[in-house]
């Protein structure tokens, strides 16, 4: 399943060369070939993310202070960890910025 | 019986008076910030009268008086009254508004530049680092200065006087604590934040829109710390910010176009990629703004917003610093500068950021990031053995390792030490203690 991640508000800086944009492909774990976003953050963590995990996941969610946005709308309004992706999602992860 | 009933009398008695005197307390805050306002008023000589003032100072204007009035403002702003969808009643909202912006800094300069230029009938500003606003409008802008008072409670006392709040504070505590006098309060809260290259902004309780508290009803921990002197911002991006926040709240006031309620604009400087997001709409479960709140104002009164988000409020609190060494593992600033007064050969690793190393740095020294330096400890035990072979076959190199502000050097230092590096020490309070205490020429940023 081909989808396109995005990471903002510093959340890059976890990621090899600080790279925003990932256009990935994602084989689905389970026998009927759905991807949800617990399994899509397993995946993050275990392919993209090249430091201080504990910065972007929090047990088995997105650290307090975190945005998901599933084709730019909140997944909390999508299902949240279960929400079901389809081919060619955007999915983007932003921290909330306090600065000023 | 009789005695139970006294005592019972007395009781409610009491708790009457008890009553009586929070209703008192309340409405003398109310007359406080009054009181306040018109104070600052009579200081900035022509400002007009708030609307709740004017209502009961009854001018006494005669018909050439009132319609000199109104010619001007159709004068001034004329080309606002000239836009269909705004107009005089656009106007008109605009200069019965009253809006209170908290912080004067990057976001909130524009904010009540654009504001007071719009005709925003009261405009307040508070800001908690600084007294006195020289450098803004004076005439049209109320100054609240709350010279030694809790934060919180000055907070709640301005905020009661305004219809609108905008948050252009810089730091965590004070927007859960905006936010959270806002709900309690019921007025909408313009947010915006900004630092690096990227910025937000949203509109708060309002529409039914999600307070602060519903987002993040637990503090953010953060990749960086977020604040502007350590990741740099670009210096128009809170300006971009602020600009949107004074467009935000005065969509707001005058009821025209949709505000960002229930939606959160994020912007990117680098690629000018905006973009909008639906969030949540009011959790019924938040603790301040839900079904059933919890969050009382006593609560609000006493909590410290500060110790929930384990962050300081003002930049002028002390950054905290780490103390990870033991003593013999640091050196004084002074002491370091006998060290290379000396001659004696020695390692100096600076691991500051590469772009930090590139704006100014240490002769002689090795840039090696912080966030690199496990991977580079082959170089530096290269570099330590070339050393020690100029230490006339000592066999140990002495390695110090400086650093911004003496606390990522701490960090390496354990980690050098756990690597063989036995003589590593770190240079106590970094480039910052290195400028005041020897070298003041050395560029601070």
């Amino acid at each position: 399943m081909h989808l396109t991640l995005e990471f903002g508000g510093g959340l890059e800086l976890l990621l090899e060369k600080s790279t925003k944009v990932h256009k990935v492909d994602l084989q689905p774990n389970d026998g009927d070939g759905k991807v949800v976003m617990k399994g899509l953050l397993a995946w993050v963590k275990s392919n993209l993310i090249k430091e201080r995990p504990e910065m972007f996941l929090k047990g088995d969610s997105v650290r307090p202070g975190v945005l998901v946005l599933i084709n730019d709308c909140d997944w909390e309004l999508c299902g949240g960890l279960d929400a079901e992706l389809e081919e060619k999602d955007v999915v983007v992860f932003i921290s909330t910025l306090h600065g000023g | 019986m009789e005695g139970g009933g006294d005592d019972d009398g007395g009781r409610s008695r009491a708790e009457a008076i008890m009553r009586e005197l929070e209703r008192l307390r309340a409405e003398r805050e109310e007359l406080d910030g009054r009181i306040r306002l018109l104070e600052s008023q009579l200081r900035l000589g022509a400002a007009p009268l708030p609307p709740s003032a004017a209502a009961e100072v009854e001018p006494t204007g005669s018909p050439s008086s009132s319609s000199s009035a109104a010619a001007d403002m159709i004068s001034r702003y004329r080309r606002h009254l000239l836009l269909p969808q705004f107009g005089l009643e656009g106007q008109r909202k605009l200069s019965q508004s009253s809006i209170l912006v908290v912080g004067a800094g990057g976001l909130g300069s524009p904010v009540a530049m654009y504001l007071a230029a719009c005709g925003v009938g009261c405009l307040g500003i508070v800001d908690g680092d600084r007294v006195e606003l020289d450098n803004l409008h004076r005439q049209i802008i109320h100054i609240e200065a709350y010279v030694g008072q809790p934060k919180v409670k000055s907070t709640a006392a301005s905020c009661r006087a305004y219809d609108i709040v905008v948050d252009a504070t810089n730091n965590l505590p004070s927007r859960y604590m905006i936010s959270d006098c806002c709900v309690l309060m019921n007025k909408p809260l313009i947010s915006g934040s900004a630092v690096g290259l990227e910025g937000q902004l949203t509109v708060y309780h309002h529409n039914g829109s999600p307070c602060y508290r519903c987002l993040y009803p637990n503090p953010p921990s953060s990749p960086t710390s977020q604040s502007c002197s350590d990741n740099g911002i670009l210096g128009i991006l809170p300006g971009v910010i602020g600009c949107l926040q004074a467009l935000e709240a005065i969509k707001v006031a005058t009821a025209v176009g949709k505000p960002l309620c229930g939606r959160m604009l994020h912007f990117d400087a680098l690629s000018s990629h905006t973009r909008i997001v639906k969030i949540s709409r009011s959790s019924p479960t938040c603790k301040v703004c839900g079904e059933n709140p919890v969050f009382t104002k006593e609560d609000f009164v006493n909590f410290d917003y500060e110790s929930f988000t384990q962050s300081p409020m003002s930049k002028n609190s002390t950054t905290r610093s780490l103390n990870l060494l033991p003593e013999n593992a640091r050196v004084s600033c002074r002491d370091y500068k006998k060290v290379l007064d000396s001659g004696r050969p020695h390692l100096l690793v600076d691991v500051r950021p590469s772009h930090h190393f590139q704006i100014a740095s240490m002769a002689h020294s090795i840039n090696v990031p912080l966030s690199l330096l496990e991977e580079k400890l082959p170089l530096l035990r290269d570099s330590a053995r070339e050393v020690s072979s100029r230490r006339d076959g000592r066999q140990h190199c002495p390695v110090y390792v400086i650093c911004r502000r003496g606390n990522d050097s701490q960090v390496a230092v354990q980690i050098l030490r756990e690597n063989g590096f036995l003589y590593a020490s770190d240079v106590a309070g970094g480039f910052e203690s290195w400028a005041k205490e020897v070298d003041p020429s050395f560029l601070l940023y």
